[in-house]
């Protein structure tokens, strides 16, 4: 099965951290990648950009409207995801405390969902 | 064509209760069962399948663990002290084939360890031993696939942390410890034959779970104790085909069509059961096979010898003094003597300490209906209603309510 595996953390802690600190963090993150890639559990995987330079769309009666993100109040943002192949969510909850971000933050981990193809019209 | 689903149920189990040993802990050895999984899809299919694919997976998982713990600073867990071992360990193989059963029989103990909670036990027995995913644990106790998890993972954090011992149990904790484990396999053969809840009377996969692990025990180790328990389950199960009608609804023991009972299995527990018996200490999970023995060596229900099955029952309340047990001598009493000996047995229960329990009420409405008190069995059955959620249990209590 495939679960996404949502990481969560709060800006200000990485703010505060010095640039070595920020350099191992990301390094071990990559090496990470690496090594679900090698053991058969990678699928896809990015991190993004913070809060503040998302812009949120929405249609509403075929109006477009786009607009800043609300986030700045919540103090965990979401910060990138891993999607992984697991056998069962145990196994997810596994590697997804392999993260290392989940040192600092939080990782929701979410079976993904297949939705149904409705009949044809 | 090599089906690594089937070999992932039959072997992981025990693959991963070496590799636990060898690695020290749950999360190293799950990583290195999962390589060793990765390794043989990739090799199998090319090279065929390896004379003892067990040994084979075992030798990966290690080798991948050692491969992973030299090249990376991922994993803190690993001291110079263990790779060093491990790699001298690598020069032993194969390991000894009691050393590996033992391995299994360990992880059984530790899996139902009486510091973890029952439904974390019959959790992490059915997800470590029997190789069953989360998910599938979800479905057949109609819980959600979240909860398990996180039941299973705060097990195995309490295993690390009061460092429980990865061990089969000393002589003298030996039968304390068995019953736990026999516990918790009656649990998860109970929940797949008489579901709680839902609109499945029996659901067979945990009853097969049950009985797989019993006869897995029971080729590591043996005693009575295991060979009774298994008697009892293989009769419940040789009943299974005649125990529910076309229409799902309980059909009793009394009503049940003879001919549908699977008489191979009847044999082989009888013959357990029998043999558990002249080893005593006689246990109570043999004393209820000997019970449910002689109601299937009964070929219609008239002919139930129930004078035996009373005994069989003063025998039971000695070995587990309980109120169910007195229940059950209760009906028993009943066939012998006739209904209103059995009411006077039944009636302090439902008045008193059984009063929420939906078979003591059910139990009371049949020696009423019998005795034609019509209006009394009434208001049982009603009371044995309210209890009940189970679709299938609902659904014979009403038929009985209209049959009156």
């Amino acid at each position: 099965m495939r679960y996404m595996c949502l990481v969560h953390f709060e800006p200000a802690i990485m703010e505060r951290a010095s640039l070595p600190e920020r350099q191992d963090l990301d390094r071990r993150s990559l090496a990470y990648d690496e090594w679900l890639r090698e053991s058969g559990h990678y699928l896809a995987s990015q991190a993004l950009q913070g809060g503040d330079s998302a812009v949120l769309v929405r249609v509403r009666s075929g109006e477009v409207s786009a607009t800043d993100g609300p986030y700045m109040e919540t103090k965990e943002q979401m910060a990138g995801f891993i999607l992984i192949e697991a056998r069962d969510m145990n196994e997810a909850v596994r590697l997804a405390a392999g993260i290392p971000i989940a040192e600092i933050g939080t990782i929701e981990v979410r079976p993904v969902y297949e939705i149904p193809v409705p009949p044809a019209p | 064509m090599i089906d690594l689903d089937a070999i992932y149920r039959a072997e992981s189990g025990r693959v991963l209760a070496t590799l636990i040993r060898l690695l020290g802990g749950f999360e190293l050895a799950e990583e290195a069962l999962a390589d060793a999984f990765l390794a043989a899809a990739q090799q199998w299919p090319r090279q065929g399948l390896p004379a003892n694919p067990r040994a084979w997976l075992v030798s990966a998982g290690r080798f991948k663990a050692i491969d992973r713990l030299r090249r990376s600073g991922r994993m803190k867990a690993a001291t110079p002290e263990l790779t060093r071992q491990l790699e001298e360990e690598e020069q032993a193989m194969p390991a000894e084939p009691q050393i590996i059963e033992d391995d299994t029989l360990r992880l059984i103990f530790t899996c139902c360890h009486p510091a973890l909670p029952p439904d974390a036990q019959v959790a992490m027995t059915l997800r470590e031993v029997c190789g069953l995913t989360t998910e599938e644990i979800a479905a057949a106790f109609l819980g959600k696939p979240a909860a398990i998890a996180q039941r299973i993972v705060r097990a195995k954090t309490r295993i690390r942390e009061q460092r429980l011992p990865y061990e089969v149990p000393a002589p003298a904790d030996w039968p304390e410890r068995l019953d736990v484990v026999l516990q918790t396999i009656y649990l998860i053969f109970n929940e797949g034959y008489s579901a709680s809840s839902g609109d499945a009377l029996i659901r067979h996969d945990l009853c097969a779970e049950a009985v797989r692990l019993l006869r897995l025990l029971r080729e590591l180790q043996s005693g009575a104790d295991i060979d009774g328990l298994l008697a009892l389950l293989l009769l419940h199960q040789s009943r299974a085909a005649a125990r529910t009608g076309p229409d799902g609804a309980i059909v009793l023991l009394e009503d049940q069509d003879r001919s549908r009972w699977d008489r191979a299995l009847i044999a082989e527990a009888t013959a357990l059961a029998s043999q558990a018996f002249a080893r005593p200490p006689v246990g109570s999970h043999t004393i209820q096979a000997l019970i449910a023995a002689t109601h299937a060596a009964a070929p219609v229900a008239a002919a139930t010898d129930w004078r035996r099955i009373v005994g069989l029952y003063d025998l039971l309340l000695r070995a587990d003094p309980s109120l169910i047990v007195g229940l059950n001598r209760a009906v028993a009493i009943a066939m012998r003597d006739g209904p209103l000996a059995g009411l006077a047995l039944i009636e302090p229960l439902t008045k008193g300490e059984l009063a929420s329990y939906r078979f003591a009420h059910a139990a009371e409405a049949d020696l009423l209906r019998r005795l034609g008190r019509t209006a009394e069995a009434r208001a049982a059955y009603l009371c044995a209603l309210d209890l009940t959620d189970a679709v299938p249990d609902r659904r014979f209590l009403e038929q009985r309510l209209a049959q009156l």
